[in-house]
């Protein structure tokens, strides 16, 4: 997602320029009250560490493979203030140094890969904690829930900017559903990979935690006994209702959302709300005609397809554990 | 002789409770090279954190020359006191080997062509001058260390406190950096596990186990006594 | 898509452009990137101009072209997208060889595709012509605040270290017969990652103990002392100021 230059409209980089400025600014200040200092050698060594484990890429389904995008596991590690800014620092490197990402691009790339999966998921795993036992295991599923809705706020994040600053003719909800569809899936390795790692530093030192430094020593449960079932079914259910309620959305008032915009003013009014037109409809299933009914249908298979790999993988996961004594 | 550094009764105690200094005491002089000898957990390196102030004893006192350790004193002992680390990847973390190198005396406030020189000069001490633009990750381990000694020799310190110094070297750079040892005036105090060195370089000795000073004495009568050095996880390849 | 990151794209030669102080070639492919992204694309000419500027560079900075183009697949999964358009884009009101297919489209995939191959192209450039360490100290002189700079060049250091140890353990647990294939099978692989993170963290701290060892107090120290020419300020700023030149002639004319 280090998306090139050119790709949206210098309205839109600048916006999002300015929106990362700010927030990166106010996360320097707060990340220099938390850790001090330290800051400069933490931070950096934090973001190598960031930078290193978005190069290792894990096994997703018969030798296709991920990479981790680890805003929310450096949020849920460091702190939100902490996080976004280290993975700040590796997205701008990134760009001016490895050539990944266009320079024009760093507003919204930043915004999308840094800030919003670092303070979102943090929102997303604070939230997500209070649902769930206060324990090691609570903390385990937290992390593997938020961090795969981060993935899916980024997505949700790029094709908003879209809607504003789109240089090409492909409208909205296509982008949305077509993003958070394929983003929601890509959540699923995401969450897995993140909750297994905070599990994995939970049982060593579990004082590295920022999302669990409220927990005494005491109710921290070693990380085998996540209790895996409740991340299986939680993971499902959100994203059944990401799925659903996503294509519903598009549906429901696409005319009215890019009405709205043109009023605005930030779509020019050359652009038609011509759905029908195209042949390329990621969401909408060939030979239906009812727009709605179509986008609909495909929600639903993805979902479906999403809780078979979801159901699949997990009860691989639990057979694991059933390795006798 | 004056001392350079010395501790008194130093006491130490993890967070968790658990005890890492019981009561160290001892001296060294200027000039002295001393080798600080002991098992893994005895302490050593815990000891060798205390003594420019970066852990602080719980009970005792540190005294480097005339200043006894405390928060205003510690910038200046920390000068003073040349700390080379056990892994130079955690001492060497500036971009280049003379930003590195430059680090120490820019902040206590040299620059421009001053601080050139020192780098310079600090850098040949060690015989690493052609290393100045290498990155240190792309050098040898006996670069690395020769360069992190050189970081810290760019602070004049008065006494080097060398933790570990010829672990991972390969002979050949072991010979380097004993050579280059033997070169330097500074009082040192040389942590190590590599006994032979230890008795090249040192006229004195220390054990240390279980957080204490076991034994203090000539370099070659402890060395020399293999009932001692038994009692405390050590031996000799050879006989002294 | 991360696994291209850090392999440094850096290409050693001694031409000139290898030799200009970072800052100046930051700021310069900066200022050129942002020029073409700003020019309107029906100057088709304009990114001609551009586009010739770039080849003389690499020309002069002495990078093979393959390598360049090589490096330029990167930008592939977008140009892919942007072939797409003139199918997918809506509006349906021209045909060729009886395909109908969409002006706007068609635009804005010569939109894309001149703009994210200009502006990758520049950025390769950048890097081939300037190691990384120095591309962050270039950005450090460029009034980049203090701490950021130094933070990413802690990044810069440890990157290698860091990634050399998680590949130490890849081969460990390779050795071991591990070979996973599905997500179900990562666990061993997220554990190591969780590893790495406390090892790394404890690098952190003992880094900081060895910075305050020697005088750190907080606040980097100014360790810099050769700034840029004005020669070489000039030298470097010259691609920038053909670039502005062209897009402002660019909108001017439309």
């Amino acid at each position: 997602m280090h998306a090139p230059d050119g790709f949206l409209t210098a309205g839109t980089a600048v916006a999002t320029g300015a929106i990362s400025v700010s927030t990166v600014t106010i996360a320097l200040k707060q990340a220099k009250e938390q850790i001090a200092e330290k800051m400069v050698p933490l931070a950096g060594i934090a973001a190598a560490f960031v930078f290193a484990a978005q190069m290792f890429n894990f096994p997703v389904a018969g030798g296709t493979t991920g990479h981790l995008l680890g805003g929310a596991l450096a949020a849920i590690l460091l702190g939100p203030h902490v996080g976004a800014l280290v993975v700040t620092v590796v997205v701008v490197v990134q760009a001016l140094a490895f050539a990944d990402g266009g320079f024009t691009a760093l507003g919204y790339n930043v915004l999308n890969m840094a800030i919003i999966p670092a303070y979102g998921g943090f929102a997303a795993y604070a939230g997500f904690r209070r649902l769930l036992p206060q324990n090691g295991g609570g903390v385990v599923a937290a992390t593997g829930l938020a961090a795969g809705v981060s993935v899916i706020f980024s997505a949700a994040a790029f094709s908003i900017q879209w809607l504003f600053g789109a240089t090409a003719p492909v409208p909205f909800d296509t982008v949305f559903g077509a993003m958070v569809g394929v983003h929601t899936l890509i959540g699923i390795g995401e969450g897995v990979i993140s909750a297994l790692t905070v599990a994995a530093v939970l049982s060593s030192r579990p004082d590295l935690v920022f999302g669990a430094r409220e927990l005494d020593r005491a109710r921290l449960e070693p990380a085998s006994r996540v209790p895996l079932r409740a991340f299986v079914i939680g993971s499902v259910v959100v994203t059944m209702l990401v799925a659903t309620v996503v294509s519903q959305f598009a549906v429901d008032d696409p005319d009215g959302l890019e009405a709205v915009a043109e009023d605005a003013g930030f779509i020019s009014s050359g652009q038609e709300h011509g759905f029908s037109d195209s042949i390329f409809a990621d969401y909408a299933t060939d030979g239906i005609n009812n727009e709605s009914l179509s986008l609909a249908v495909a929600g639903i298979a993805g979902t479906i397809i999403t809780l078979a790999v979801g159901y699949g993988l997990f009860r691989a996961l639990r057979q694991r554990e059933k390795v006798p004594e | 002789m004056s001392s350079a550094l010395s501790t008194t009764d130093l006491h130490y105690s993890y967070p968790d409770g658990q005890a890492a200094l019981s009561g160290v005491s001892f001296s060294i002089s200027s000039g002295e090279r001393l080798a600080l000898l002991g098992p893994n957990g005895a302490g050593k390196t815990t000891l060798a954190l205390h003594l420019n102030g970066i852990k602080r004893g719980d009970r005792g006192l540190v005294q480097v020359g005339d200043l006894k350790l405390d928060d205003r004193t510690v910038g200046e002992i920390r000068r003073r006191i040349g700390l080379v680390f056990q892994n130079p990847d955690d001492q060497l973390f500036m971009p280049t080997v003379s930003q590195d190198v430059a680090f120490g005396p820019a902040n206590l406030g040299m620059t421009g062509g001053h601080l050139d020189g020192v780098v310079r000069g600090a850098l040949a001490a060690v015989g690493a001058e052609e290393l100045r633009r290498r990155v240190p990750h792309h050098l040898s381990g006996g670069e690395r260390r020769r360069v992190a000694l050189a970081t810290v020799l760019a602070m004049e310190p008065s006494v080097l406190v060398l933790d570990e110094p010829t672990s991972g070297l390969d002979p050949a750079g072991r010979r380097e950096l004993i050579g280059v040892l033997e070169t330097l005036p500074m009082a040192q105090l040389v942590i190590t596990h590599d006994l032979p060195f230890a008795h090249e370089l040192c006229e004195r000795t220390l054990i240390m186990d279980g957080g204490r000073i076991v034994a203090d004495g000539k370099t070659a009568e402890i060395l020399g006594d293999e009932a001692l050095l038994k009692m405390h996880r050590l031996e000799m390849p050879y006989r002294v | 898509m991360g696994a291209g990151h850090a392999h440094a794209i850096y290409v050693h030669e001694h031409s000139f452009v290898h030799h200009l102080p970072p800052e100046t070639k930051v700021l310069s492919v900066l200022l050129f990137v942002t020029a073409t992204a700003l020019t309107p694309r029906e100057a088709i000419w304009a990114f001609a101009v551009y586009g010739a500027a770039e080849a003389l560079l690499v020309v002069f900075a002495r990078v093979p072209f393959r390598f360049v183009l090589s490096r330029l697949l990167a930008v592939a999964p977008f140009v892919v997208f942007a072939l797409f358009l003139p199918f997918i884009g809506e509006g349906k009101d021209v045909s060729l060889a009886g395909i109908a297919l969409s002006s706007e489209g068609v635009w804005s995939m010569w939109n894309i595709l001149a703009k994210a191959i200009l502006g990758a192209t520049a950025s390769i450039l950048l890097a081939a012509t300037t190691e990384v360490p120095d591309i962050v100290k270039g950005f450090g002189r460029l009034r980049v605040p203090p701490v950021i700079t130094a933070i990413a060049s802690f990044m810069i250091r440890y990157l290698e270290v860091i990634s050399g140890e998680l590949a130490r353990m890849r081969t460990a647990m390779t050795a071991r017969g591990y070979d996973p294939r599905w997500l179900s099978q990562a666990r061993p692989i997220a554990s190591s990652a969780g590893t790495l993170f406390v090892r790394s963290y404890e690098r952190g701290e003992r880094v900081y103990d060895a910075m305050l060892s020697r005088g750190y107090t907080g606040a980097m120290p100014a360790i810099d002392s050769r700034s840029a020419s004005a020669r070489e300020w000039a030298a470097a700023l010259i691609l920038p100021l053909l670039a502005g030149a062209t897009a402002i002639t660019a909108f001017v004319t439309l």
